[in-house]
């Protein structure tokens, strides 16, 4: 299970405020502390907030403050490509592109970027339609996520394919359809894509937040699920995350397995 | 149509532990792919063969194993220095007489033989209590001491007595083997253990305790198999190189011991117990062991002509 954490991002607010304010402490405190958590990847956004052309800036600023004091990779997190670019430039290791939709346009933007700087990427399993009803539906925009990413070269280990959680509260039909979802697009390519979610929007605006996340990630993971976006210092859903790991005996079991999770 | 070579990568790989002093420093471990496939990584150091060495005269060996350490048996000293003769890259002293129902002997007296042994060879040593746990933790403290400088392998730490031989083992240098009982997650919990008691994972060597051929082999290899897959797949508490005390478990065996006259259809006696220890060594090696503790110098020899071959490159 690949763990990206989600907290540096401008819709926090105590982000938002480092990003005008220029102060690096925040930052860099969220990126010791996810590493720390457990989190693999550290997931970078600038938020809405930030002007479009100041955007690529900020973001590189972003990425480099995180890596000063983290080993991790980045996921390079924003709907603005010039500021995807902007972070994959000045990322260390293999960064992650976030994301792409399966809309052609975007694809043929963002396929021919991750090949360049040989980053992974994330798809989302929607077009400009929307988000989809039904899993075959979810699938059938994975296979052109597929499709594109081979033909741009890029291996399916690198390629993350997002089924999309919707609220539960007001999408809850959602929810089946993304289990199913996941469990089709392991069947799309040999070897299979890998699978992401950015799992706090199942449990939006509901409450015990906590518990809807950490429940509907266990469950996706017995469904085929490879990573996901998260508070990686939620401590409980990191250690249900452990035990879905050993349950599904991808980690060897001992007794100190919620610790070697985290330690990797 | 061209056929394409399938090659697994792997994220990982086994560490890499040095024993014995500079000249004379033995690399093992450090393998980044499946035993033999050299085609998809690397097997940087070659596998260590060993001689074991008594401090008191074994009883119950068969002739043909007395015969190839005749007239060293009561001098441990010259019983080393006779298997480095026979090209052992280590001598692994077994310091049987400590054992409360042998001569009981004091650790310091222990300790002082396995001083005499290391300071007599020029390779490096690995040290064995007598297995009784409560013992074996104050002997190694002993052994450790005395052998400080020398950087051997020190064992066998159980789970009951891990904690005073690690703790020795990290203060005068060496490296330690962890033993548990054919459990995948012992062995885990054991290096965490270790670990985290400040133990550089780069001195632990791991023994699952396997049986011989034909005494439960497969459940160690089996083992070996998932704990080398976890290695090269990132698991860091499983990536230690594995020690097979062979001779121990193959001269136990019926097959290694009893007379043709006993069993005509098993064919003769000398010729049988070399094969059992050689096909034992060869099976494990499969499953990804590093170090052989063998008892026989013949089986010694044939080992090292198998490995020679085996370690030869199948790169496409």
């Amino acid at each position: 299970m690949i763990i990206i954490g989600e907290r540096i991002n401008g819709m926090f607010v105590d982000i938002r405020e480092a990003i005008q304010a220029k102060d690096p402490k925040p930052i860099q405190e969220w990126a010791v502390k996810q590493e720390e958590a457990g989190a693999h990847i550290l997931d970078i956004n600038t938020g809405a907030s930030v002007m479009k052309d100041e955007q690529p800036a900020v973001m590189e600023w972003l990425v480099k403050l995180a890596q000063e004091v983290s080993k991790l990779p980045v996921a390079i997190d924003s709907t603005n490509p010039i500021a995807i670019e902007a972070g994959l430039k000045a990322a260390r290791g293999k960064a992650m592109i976030n994301s792409t939709t399966a809309e052609q346009a975007k694809m043929d933007l963002y396929m021919p970027m991750a090949a360049k700087y040989n980053a992974q990427i994330i798809g989302l399993a929607m077009n400009e339609k929307g988000v989809p009803k039904t899993a075959d539906d979810r699938a059938a925009l994975a296979m052109e996520l597929v499709v594109n990413a081979d033909m741009n070269g890029i291996p399916m280990q690198d390629l993350f394919i997002d089924p999309l959680a919707l609220p539960c509260n007001v999408a809850q039909e959602h929810a089946p359809e993304v289990l199913a979802a996941l469990r089709q697009i392991k069947m799309l390519a040999s070897p299979a894509p890998m699978t992401t979610l950015g799992l706090s929007n199942v449990s939006q605006r509901c409450t015990n937040r906590p518990l809807i996340n950490r429940t509907f990630l266990v469950m996706c993971m017995a469904c085929g699920l490879d990573s996901a976006i998260v508070d990686a210092n939620d401590n409980d859903l990191v250690d249900a995350a452990a035990a879905a790991n050993v349950l599904l005996n991808k980690d060897i079991y001992c007794d100190s397995y919620l610790k070697t999770f985290r330690q990797r | 149509m061209a056929v394409n070579i399938v090659k697994d990568s792997y994220k990982s790989k086994v560490v890499e532990i040095t024993v014995g002093t500079e000249a004379n420093a033995i690399k093992i471990g450090g393998d980044s792919t499946l035993p033999f496939l050299h085609f998809e990584g690397e097997m940087p150091n070659k596998q260590v063969l060993c001689l074991e060495v008594f401090d008191m005269v074994p009883e119950g060996w068969p002739e043909n194993l007395t015969a190839a350490y005749e007239g060293v048996m009561s001098d441990p000293v010259a019983w080393a220095k006779k298997c480095v003769e026979y090209g052992a890259d280590m001598v692994a002293l077994r310091l049987m007489s400590a054992h409360p129902d042998n001569s009981d002997t004091s650790p310091e007296d222990a300790a002082k033989t396995a001083k005499a042994v290391a300071d007599a060879i020029s390779v490096p040593m690995i040290v064995v209590g007598c297995g009784v746990e409560e013992k074996d933790a104050k002997v190694l403290e002993a052994v450790a001491e005395a052998l400080a400088g020398k950087t051997c392998i020190l064992g066998n730490a159980t789970n009951e007595n891990f904690k005073s031989i690690t703790g020795a083992c990290m203060v005068y240098g060496h490296s330690v083997v962890s033993q548990s009982p054919l459990d995948i997650n012992l062995a885990k919990q054991m290096n965490i253990l270790m670990t985290e008691m400040g133990l550089p994972n780069e001195r632990i060597v791991m023994d699952p305790l396997s049986g011989a051929v034909g005494y439960g082999i497969e459940y160690a290899y089996s083992i070996m198999e998932r704990a080398r897959l976890g290695a090269l797949m990132g698991d860091k508490m499983l990536g230690n190189p594995v020690i097979a005390y062979v001779g121990q478990e193959t001269w136990k065996a019926k097959e290694s011991k009893a007379s043709v006259e006993e069993f005509p259809e098993w064919g003769e006696q000398a010729k049988r117990s070399i094969l059992w220890e050689v096909v034992t060594a060869c099976t494990l090696a499969q499953a990804g062991a590093a170090i052989f503790v063998l008892r026989h110098p013949e089986s010694l020899k044939q080992l090292r002509v198998h490995f020679a071959k085996m370690m030869e490159s199948n790169a496409y």
